[in-house]
């Protein structure tokens, strides 16, 4: 089956089985293998991506949902790593095994397009869902607190 | 935005192309492993690079290519030992590049104790312990080189010579040579003069104790870091298995046709743990993996219910593992006993990465080459090179980045099926464990029963102990249940071995988890028991420790301890010696109608010796103390019938950001004593450190780790 969608800003076309999933295609078929495979059915936030500007799972979206629609990974996110969660993050030093950043970035960058300035609570309201085993959440807050700031100023 | 992407992917053929080093790898493949502090690739041109030491390339452009031995996980430690050799070496930083040594435990090795046979397992929180003065004297040594070709060349006596950073300076004729120049004619054949070394007195360190970036950060914020997961081939063909529920159960397909005649499915692969099969494609694969009928054999680890067995555990047949004194007298003469039983559940790593392998085959089957993240990639190499049957220098490793090991990438296991899967095709596999295969054929912390028996005299000291601990793994429940940083003259402790036929294995902090929580519940127990003040009760036993005192003062005065419980909030104190000396302060709430426990801060003082990177020290502690409280609080693997019950993020839960605290404090102690570890250090308290402000607040001692609600609910009741 040939799917057809934007990509980080550009058109692709993509053929894969009709079981396949937008995360397995990105890594395996796209090369895009900042997007992580971590649980499979939407319990560890690894593979967050954007669709439409929201983020998604993609481990639990299959790719035919995807046609004629906007796709950002983690690759896509800014043209030199310089967004400003991306710089927050290596700021705070946030990452340690490094496996959940992409969903963690991907996911808050998501939440500060919809709302530049939230509430801890809010935060945590949206990023709850994002498993770090290492333990980074005190300074992934950290790190999102600091854009938010930041962007306000 | 996508021509970003390209550009970020021939970047990546640039390193390969460029970045230095042979690496012979067979086909394209994305370089792991290179990095650069100043996030520079190396450049190409007419570069001259000079093999130093095994340990150090120098480039004419004055790059410097540091190879690290340890493997990263986020534990920081590939950083950590760079830094180590480039203090004495005196290297620029900003011009170092790091990347993974060769597999070559007899080169980049270190026993587990001095002069012990070497090998290169990251585990144990002992890399920057191990490879702390190794590292100094490499360092040193390659900066004597630098300074005798120097001095050669400038027809000077090498002790007129000093060093800046990546400069020789000779101040008398104000002459300054740059590493990079030496380079260029230095002659490294010989061995420098190993007596000319002098180690740096600490108080001069330029890079250790300073704040330093880690090298891997950069890639890990923009998708590039790569993890096994990520390793790619031309032609890679994709494996699955299905593996025993049962451990030590074996497979009967009974649908093989079926499976082979699937689209895509190129071989069924038999093992003794399990059927595996290789396909074309990752859906194809998966689908094959989900379609196959398995009979499996019966085996004794059915038998096991970890639940019924814990319950039955008991002292008789322990035999003592270690003691001091005479506990048994000391017991008969004491005024008041206490007695008191602990348990801790099975806990699984849950590292976000599920196991996987890249295994690639030379067409005659005698080379073979592996993509892994491993935190024993020489114990990977030989597992590849038993299963197909070559010496193991036949087997090439590339050691990737690890989405968290946390002991469970010790085990080769996976490496040795990947290559099984490789030996039944004629083209390189990726072996894929789902999230599913990974709890379910997991390797366990033991859940253990602590019986724990204290004798105090008149004044309410302790001065007899007794701890008996039962339950499967061997010695994996043995550490951390030394008591010898009290003033307790008289302890013993005893152990055995429950035998259920399953699968355990090292799990952060190993043994000192379960052990500190039994250990430091029970004193906290003897002090309020007494009307003491948990703090004031150890520091009455530290008398005799002042290392170990000194981090509990430091403790109370990071946390500003006060035992009386506030607003529906206590602080609770444990210690803990899991390389390091730690005492941990929780705070928490508890809602007494859903049993539920919030530790809303937490405070960590430390004494690791000489910190080396002090960020990242910071950064250990503070998920160490997360994934404490995750395990304390939430944790836990049931078995039944032999299998285990859990099986994803649903029933095995993980601390998520709602619940883990909202500070976490970490001090260290000013120290010039040599480093210890310090990757588990802040895990062990936890557990106590909870269980103590439950005290606190309620008057209750929690017995069972996981304090899950439904336990914490009846403790209320009881």
């Amino acid at each position: 089956m040939e799917t057809n969608f934007i990509l980080n800003g550009e058109n692709v076309s993509v053929e894969a089985p009709n079981d396949a999933t937008l995360l397995w295609t990105l890594r395996e078929r796209l090369q895009l293998t900042g997007t992580k495979f971590g649980c499979g059915i939407s319990l560890c936030g690894a593979c967050t991506v954007h669709l439409d500007g929201a983020a998604i799972r993609a481990c639990s979206t299959p790719l035919s949902a995807v046609t004629g629609r906007k796709v950002t990974t983690i690759e896509g996110l800014s043209a030199s790593n310089n967004h400003p969660l991306q710089r927050a993050f290596q700021e705070e030093q946030v990452p340690q095994c490094g496996y959940c950043q992409s969903g963690q970035i991907m996911q808050a960058a998501s939440m500060l397009n919809k709302n530049p300035n939230p509430s801890e609570d809010q935060i945590i309201n949206q990023m709850n869902e994002i498993l770090c085993r290492c333990g980074t959440y005190t300074r992934i807050m950290k790190a999102i607190k600091k854009v938010a700031q930041e962007g306000q100023s | 935005m996508m021509e970003e992407n390209k550009k970020s992917i021939s970047r990546r053929k640039f390193l390969l192309a460029t970045g230095g080093v042979s690496l012979c790898i067979t086909g394209y493949f994305v370089l792991p492993s290179i990095f650069n502090t100043n996030g520079k690739a190396a450049q190409d041109g007419e570069l001259i690079e000079k093999k130093i030491t095994v340990w150090v390339r120098l480039m004419s452009d004055d790059q410097v290519i540091i190879y690290t031995p340890a493997a990263e996980m986020g534990q920081g430690s590939m950083t950590s030992v760079p830094v180590i050799l480039a203090e004495e070496m005196d290297a620029d930083w900003s011009k170092v590049t790091i990347l993974s040594s060769p597999v070559d435990a007899e080169t980049y090795g270190v026993g587990w104790y001095p002069g012990g046979p070497k090998n290169m397992v990251t585990a144990g929180s002992r890399t920057v312990r191990s490879y702390y003065q190794p590292m100094r004297e490499a360092g040193a040594l390659i900066r004597i080189a630098l300074l005798q070709n120097a001095a050669e060349k400038w027809q000077v006596n090498i002790d007129e010579l000093t060093t800046r950073p990546g400069i020789v300076v000779h101040e008398k004729s104000n002459r300054t040579m740059s590493f990079g120049e030496i380079a260029e004619f230095g002659n490294f054949e010989t061995v420098p003069d190993a007596s000319k070394i002098k180690l740096k007195d600490p108080k001069d360190f330029r890079l250790i104790g300073k704040v330093m970036p880690r090298s891997d950060i950069p890639s890990k914020t923009n998708g590039s870091a790569i993890y096994g997961i990520d390793v790619q081939l031309p032609g890679m063909m994709y494996g699955f298995i299905n593996r025993s529920p049962v451990h030590g159960s074996r497979p009967e397909l009974t649908n093989e046709t079926e499976i082979l005649e699937m689209e895509g499915v190129q071989t069924v692969v038999k093992l003794d743990h399990g059927i595996g099969v290789v396909a074309m494609s990752f859906e194809s694969g998966f689908k094959a993996k989900g379609q196959m009928q398995i009979n499996w054999g019966d085996a004794p680890a059915s038998s096991h219910n970890s639940a019924e067995d814990m319950s039955v555990y008991s002292q008789k047949g322990a035999t003592e593992e270690f003691k001091n004194g005479d506990a048994r007298t000391a017991m008969a003469s004491s005024e008041k006993i206490f007695d008191a039983t602990f348990t801790n559940a099975y806990v699984y790593h849950a590292q976000m990465e599920p196991l996987n392998a890249v295994v690639s085959l030379s067409s005659n089957k005698q080379k073979a080459e592996l993509w892994i993240g491993s935190q024993a990639p020489d114990a990977a190499q030989a597992a590849v090179a038993q299963i197909v049957g070559i010496d193991q220098k036949k087997v090439k490793v590339n050691q990737v980045f690890l989405g968290g090991g946390f002991g469970r990438r010790t085990l080769p296991g996976y490496a040795a099926e990947c290559a099984s899967l490789a030996m039944s095709v004629d083209a390189p596999v990726k072996l894929i464990w789902t999230r599913e295969d990974d709890v379910g054929y997991g390797a366990f912390r033991p859940q253990v029963k602590h019986f724990l028996k204290a004798g105090v005299d008149k004044k309410g000291k302790i001065i007899a102990w007794n701890h008996c601990a039962i339950g499967p793994g061997g010695g994996l429940s043995k550490n951390g249940a030394s008591i010898s940083h009290y003033d307790i003259p008289n302890w013993r402790f005893t152990r055995k071995d429950s035998n259920h036929g399953i699968r355990t294995k090292h799990w952060r902090a190993v043994g000192h988890g379960p052990n500190k929580f039994a250990v430091e519940t029970f004193i906290d127990k003897i002090a309020r028991s007494k009307n003491k003040d948990p703090y004031s009760y150890r520091l009455e036993m530290m008398q005799g420790n002042e290392r170990a005192r000194r981090v509990l003062e430091l403790a109370a005065k990071l946390s500003n301890w006060d035992p009386s419980p506030k607003n529906g909030m206590a602080m609770g104190m444990a210690f803990a010696d899991r390389d390091s000396f730690s005492c941990g302060v929780a705070q928490i709430s508890l809602n007494r109608e859903t049993g539920v426990i919030r530790v809303h801060n937490y405070w960590c003082a430390l004494d690791a010796g000489i910190v080396v990177q002090p960020e990242n020290a910071v950064a250990q502690v503070e998920g160490a103390v997360v994934m404490g409280i995750s395990s304390a609080l939430k944790e836990r693997i049931d078995f039944k019938e032999g299998k285990v019950v859990q099986s994803n993020f649903h029933n095995y839960q993980i601390l998520k950001m709602s619940e883990a605290p909202k500070s976490i404090g970490v001090a260290f102690i000013d120290s010039v004593e040599a480093p210890e570890g310090l990757g588990e250090a802040g895990l062990p308290a936890v557990g106590g450190a909870i269980a103590s402000a439950f005290a606190g607040l309620t008057g209750k001692h929690l017995y069972d780790m996981p304090f899950t609600p439904d336990r914490v609910l009846e403790v209320l009741r009881s």
